[in-house]
């Protein structure tokens, strides 16, 4: 009997986006390939991104390598270092490879895939092939500026872009004397404004790198010995160096793919899902592939294409590459800079800027804004909101509404958790960076350096950090930038919900609506969702988005909702329960007391608690106890568990207050009647108060009521949990029916339209409290459409704490099942 | 050879759902019912913080923990990397609708887990 012969996938190239690729195909499909691996350096994969700290003696050689020879072994890759490929058949398919000694090797493949990465350019001066003249761009390079550090002591490099400074840096590190040629105006052009720019040319000055701003580089000059001993420029005039570093840019490595007549054009021209357009069996990844018309030089896109051309080796087809926007974070010797997009806006007038510029503290930020969106950033010196720009960037919402407080960045104001720290570098090891999960700093560098993280969601998944309330994603990204070196952050134009579909928040809500999807089956079958029933994810989020979308009709499925919906009760840590009335406007009366203190003495319930909302809470009760409570407390569900409306806060008012000048609290108890039983993307929670003393705290619940001698002032959007976050102004009103008409519009509109775990502040700041205003305050018509669907969900909703059926609360998972009991 | 046990029927145990065992000693057994019927069985224990499982969102063959969304494989009792930990596994057999699991197991395994 003979085994299926394996497909033979050969790869010519032995980097990063190459073996990452590989690594996702072993993952989704093991045993598909016989694997052959062809790469013309005589290492194993290894961090092409921390070849500078090698370079400035912060790492060794072997601590960068990525994937060890055993590797390979263990996976049954045969691996051809020190191979070059020069030649492929693309008629009988086989790939043909030459060493150094000359020696010739062939490989035949029913699938080829290149990743060549791409070559530095070398200017077409004179004298490029003296000795002491070097690219910058692998270990043989690195090893040779190290070797010539030790013997030589003047160096030039050419070029002041990243990859120029990072070695000019390493260079100076290692005690030579280090000058930088730069032929364009300013450091970084591609990633800096002038301004920012000059104050890190200022910078590095500071500490010894010396600069020739504008130079153009004519000649380099040899010495009797035939290595370089000077360069000469344009104007006549002449430097010394004894070691030459070109630093100029990279270029697609494309001559082994043009050779093979492969369509090439700044890059080999691959589809969406990475496969050559010229030959069905090829494929390419990483720097030498053109993707649309970019050939992206950044991890976190490559690691993406890699993903999906895995995908497609491994027979599974599906997920497309779409391209991705990438940003700039960028380590250069201590100085932190951010840029994306249109950083240096026009000249056309169509541009407004707006620039923070504090050159004592070495802090300087512009802003560039085109039709109400911001469309560029570029930051030095402070770039912890560096992913806050790029997201609106990405999103392209407008920031009309928020341009007064742009600047000042959205971790400003509010968040906690990390002791107010905004620079990660400036931190010891042992501070805590994610107060959630408690992560110091030091264990966020060691998980990135042991286990090779590239991306915040790797981050994420191994150490926690930003994981749960995200408040210290900012601090993630800089260290990550200064631990891994270079520039990672890339995002994907859309963001999939979870792994089980490429379709994001908004299309499966899109797709809910307008093809009246009323059930997950539907759900997962029009959207061809990947799993069978989904994860934990996305259930909970289509579940909440069909029953808003189409209420009394749509399937409301329980084992798609959390725990804490399921048993309606709040699980704790030791998987007991709490359980919290509702107590309207925060009144209760002598009886209700007397049957809680009951509940609690005959249930043996450990602790009873006040909370911020004024009620009370009843923690440690057992599972198998939480009907009986619920039926011996006699009062209605408080939702204190759900995603839907929890309480609303009330002061006293003017029934009592000597101050009052609305009746807050009745206010308080019509809008709880109202609004009770109302599920919604995230949980909801409201306050009146009965003057502007606001002893309610009401500037910082989603919908926040303050009376006022002639009405009612709400507010909207505020949050008092991770991010305070104050809630902002939105409408004067007259009556208390009014008040109600209009709470209830904003929040069936966040409830029609906000994306499931989305606060009121999360949506309100995604779509722009413009948005808002023009539905609920300028459309008339739509505000008592939007009050009257409101109305009509919550319309003979059941109170899960009783109607048991009606609920869809399953009463078997109160009880245990014991063992070897009749089953009959 | 296994001491089996009746411990209910699959139609006791919700679908894409799980149902606690007690035991005399040690912390409950949770049976798990996926959506096309198979059934498993893992000590009501995730491995991070002891979160009960039995109270987590099924899918595929899988639950994720209620406390801090481990992913738990139901085959193997582990952790879905890059998180690390498994947690007792236990014998289900399940003939004609009826499940059962082994009283042996029941008795012996991970009885030191507290209730």
């Amino acid at each position: 009997m003979t085994t299926p012969q394996k497909l033979r996938l050969v790869m010519v190239g032995n980097g990063m986006a190459g073996v990452r690729t590989l690594e996702e195909l072993l993952k989704l499909s093991p045993d598909l390939y016989d694997i052959t691996v062809f790469g013309s350096e005589p290492h194993p994969n290894y961090n092409r991104i921390l070849l500078s700290p090698v370079l400035a003696g912060e790492q060794t050689l072997d601590e960068i390598i990525l994937n060890p020879l055993d590797w390979y072994r263990d996976n049954g890759i045969t691996l051809h270092t020190g191979w070059t490929v020069t030649q492929v058949d693309r008629v009988r398919r086989i790939v043909h490879a030459e060493n150094g000694a000359g020696e010739k090797r062939t490989a035949p493949y029913d699938r080829l895939l290149l990743a060549t990465g791409s070559n530095p350019f070398i200017l077409p001066v004179p004298g490029v092939e003296l000795d002491g003249v070097l690219a910058y761009r692998d270990i043989a390079d690195t090893q040779a500026m190290i070797d010539a550090a030790t013997q030589y002591r003047k160096a030039v490099v050419i070029g002041g872009g990243l990859l120029g400074l990072e070695a000019a840096n390493g260079l100076m590190k290692r005690g030579m004397d280090v000058t930088v040629v730069h032929v364009a105006p300013w450091l970084m052009e591609r990633q800096l404004d002038k301004t920012a720019g000059q104050l890190l040319q200022k910078s590095l000055q500071e500490r010894g790198m010396k600069f020739l701003i504008g130079a153009q580089t004519q000649a380099l000059v040899g010495g009797p010995q035939g290595r370089v001993q000077g360069i000469r420029f344009k104007d006549g005039s002449e430097v010394a160096a004894d070691l030459v570093v070109m630093a100029v840019g990279i270029r697609p490595n494309t001559a082994l793919a043009e050779s093979m007549r492969l369509h090439c054009q700044r890059g080999i021209v691959v589809s969406d899902t990475m496969q050559s357009v010229t030959d069905p069996r090829i494929y390419a990844v990483g720097e030498c592939a053109s993707h649309r018309g970019i050939a992206y030089g950044l991890v976190a896109p490559l690691f993406e294409q890699g993903k999906v051309l895995a995908n497609h080796l491994a027979q599974f087809g599906i997920g497309r590459y779409s391209g991705s926007l990438t940003s700039t974070k960028l380590k250069v010797t201590g100085i932190d800079l951010f840029s994306a997009g249109d950083f240096m806006g026009s000249d056309d007038g169509e541009t407004e800027e707006i620039v923070l510029s504090d050159p004592h503290e070495g802090v300087y930020k512009k802003l560039v804004i085109r039709n109400d969106q911001l469309v560029g950033a570029c930051l030095y010196g402070d770039t912890v909101d560096g992913s806050w720009y790029f997201k609106l960037l990405r999103e392209g919402r407008s920031v009309a509404d928020i341009r007064d407080k742009l600047m000042f960045g959205e971790s400003n104001i509010g968040d906690v958790g990390h002791e107010g720290h905004s620079k990660a570098a400036s931190m010891p090891d042992d501070a805590e960076v994610c107060g959630c999960n408690g992560v110091t700093k030091g264990s966020i560098c060691k998980a990135i350096q042991d286990k090779g993280l590239f991306t915040l969601d790797e981050v994420r998944k191994h150490t926690k950090a930003s994981a749960s309330c995200g408040s210290c994603t900012g601090l993630v990204e800089q260290i990550l930038m200064f631990t891994a070196g270079g520039d990672y952050s890339a995002t994907p134009k859309k963001k999939a919900i979870c792994g089980c579909t490429d379709h994001s928040h908004q299309d499966v809500r899109e797709a809910i609506r307008l093809g009246k999807l009323l059930s997950l089956t539907e759900v997962m079958q029009a959207l061809e969702w990947r799993t069978p029933n989904g994860c934990a994810t996305c259930r909970p989020a289509l579940n909440y988005y069909l029953i808003s979308t189409w209420p009394k009709e749509a399937q409301d499925d329980p084992q798609s909702r959390y725990i804490n919906e399921r048993s309606h009760a709040n699980i704790q840590k030791d998987g007991t329960y709490s359980v919290i009335p509702r107590m309207w406007g925060g009144e209760t009366t002598a009886d209700e007391l007397r049957r809680i203190a009951d509940a609690v003495d005959k249930y043996k319930i450990p602790t009873v608690k006040v909370t911020g909302g004024q009620r009370i809470d009843l923690l440690g009760v057992k599972k198998e106890d939480l009907v009986n409570v619920w039926k011996d407390i006699g009062m209605p569900s408080g939702h204190a568990y759900a995603k839907a409306l929890r309480t609303v806060k009330t002061c006293v008012g003017s029934e009592w207050c000597r101050f009052g000048t609305q009746d807050s609290t009745q206010m308080g108890k019509d809008l709880e009647r109202a609004l009770w039983r109302m599920y919604a993307p995230h949980k909801v929670k409201l306050a009146v108060s009965g003057c502007p003393r606001n002893c309610a705290e009401a500037g910082i619940k989603d919908v926040g009521v303050i009376g006022v001698d002639s009405g009612w002032e709400i507010y909207i959007a505020g949050n008092g949990g991770i991010k305070t976050e104050v809630a902002q102004f939105f409408v004067k009103l007259k009556t208390a029916q009014e008040v109600l008409q209009y709470s209830g519009a904003f929040l069936q509109l966040y409830r029609e339209e906000a994306w499931y775990l989305e606060r009121t502040c999360h949506y309100v700041s995604r779509v722009g409290m413009d948005t808002v205003k023009k539905r609920i305050l300028d459309d008339a018509e739509g505000r008592r459409a939007l009050w009257e669907r409101l109305q009509f969900s919550l319309d003979g909703e059941p109170d899960p704490w009783f109607n048991f059926e009606e609920a869809k609360v399953d009463t078997r998972q109160f009880t245990p099942v014991t063992p070897g009991a009749s089953h009959a | 050879m296994p001491n089996w046990i009746p411990i209910c029927r699959v139609d006791d145990i919700p679908v894409l759902g799980a149902r606690r065992v007690a035991r005399a000693q040690g912390a409950e057994v949770a049976v798990f019912r996926t959506s096309n019927d198979k059934v498993f069985a893992v000590l009501d224990r995730c491995p991070h913080k002891g979160g009960p499982l039995s109270q987590g969102i099924v899918f595929g063959e899988s639950v994720a923990c209620p406390l801090h969304n481990w992913t738990i494989d139901l085959g193997s009792g582990c952790a879905k990397a890059p998180d690390e930990g498994c947690t007792q596994r236990f014998a289900v057999q399940v003939a004609n609708g009826q499940v059962a699991l082994d009283a042996d197991e029941l008795a012996t395994l991970a009885t030191d887990a507290p209730a």
